[in-house]
């Protein structure tokens, strides 16, 4: 049974990166857009954008270059480690995917046993849509997701907001939703907001070199995508852990 | 009735084994967390290279 709850959210993360890449071709294009094929096409918006680190370095040239020292170093150093565009890089990106689809899973599974009634198919469908709002709809708030190339603030401030966003509003939606007792309901309610109220981390201005079209696709893909995964997560999960139970 | 007793008795029994089940339970969002971290927000040269697109795909803070 526990085989069967590791080994599916994998190949359903996978097929779900399928269904992604077809029904959203703004992705394929997002997840081309550091590499060289795309990089023609930006090249009058980005400058000098050519490859992988380079798009990297344009956007980050805080703590990296601090640690590294100089470009030519880090841009050499990275041309070494990134895989290959094509294959290997789809390879990559598909195995990280996978990847994150497991480990959310695993944490969806988790949350299911530690607060769910039942575990069924519908629930798991409601939990894998509160999973959606509390990991993609509540940090897209602050931090919408970024094609390579956009202005961003520090990224561990960012990241720390992302996650505590994404803990907060899980908390605050299994209270409100979960729980009977007004009070609850309503620190749930106040946990939602907060991360909104204290404000995501930003630049201090626009300064993204990505035309504003594509983000809004990317964004839309972006989402659609997350959407589409955790919902059939979520019903997955909650499918496989009831047939497990009832054998 | 009887079919209230056992679905309750039946109900009892999975409490029981899910309230056993607890410590894989915490293990697995454990490494759940773990691979997440990994993949989305660990800083490492090559970990970000390998996962650069599903990152931004996804939607996590990238670079």
């Amino acid at each position: 049974m526990l085989q069967a709850l590791i080994t599916t959210p994998l190949i359903l993360q996978a097929e779900t990166y399928e269904t992604a890449g077809l029904s959203a071709p703004a992705l394929h294009q997002a997840a081309g857009m550091g590499g060289v094929g795309a990089s023609a096409e930006l090249a009058p918006y980005a400058g000098g954008l050519t490859d992988d680190g380079r798009v990297w370095l344009a956007h980050s040239p805080g703590e990296h270059d601090e640690a590294t020292g100089e470009l030519g170093f880090l841009d050499s150093m990275i041309g070494a480690w990134a895989p290959e565009d094509g294959l290997e890089r789809t390879l990559y990106t598909s195995l990280s995917s996978i990847l994150t689809g497991f480990g959310f899973g695993l944490m969806l599974l988790a949350a299911m046993l530690l607060g769910a009634r039942r575990i069924d198919a519908a629930t798991g469908l409601q939990w894998g849509l509160g999973a959606f709002a509390a990991v993609a709809l509540a940090p897209a708030l602050g931090l919408p997701p970024e094609l390579p190339g956009s202005a961003a603030a520090e990224l561990v401030a960012r990241q720390t907001w992302w996650v505590g966003t994404a803990i907060a509003t899980g908390l605050g939606l299994w209270l409100l939703v979960g729980r009977g007792e007004p009070l609850l309901k309503i620190a749930g309610v106040l946990l939602i907001i907060a991360p909104h109220l204290i404000g995501a981390p930003h630049p201090h201005e626009f300064a993204s070199r990505v035309p504003a079209e594509l983000q809004g696709h990317f964004v839309a893909a972006s989402m659609v995508s997350a959407a589409v995964f955790w919902a059939i997560l979520g019903s997955a999960l909650g499918w496989l852990w009831q047939r497990g139970e009832a054998t | 009735m009887s079919a209230s007793v056992s679905s309750a008795a039946a109900a009892s029994q999975a409490s029981v084994s899910r309230a056993a089940l607890l410590p894989v339970v915490l293990l697995s969002a454990f490494v759940g967390a773990f691979v997440v971290f990994g993949v989305g927000f660990a800083h490492s040269n090559v970990l970000h290279n390998a996962a650069h697109d599903s990152r931004h795909a996804l939607g996590f803070p990238c670079h």
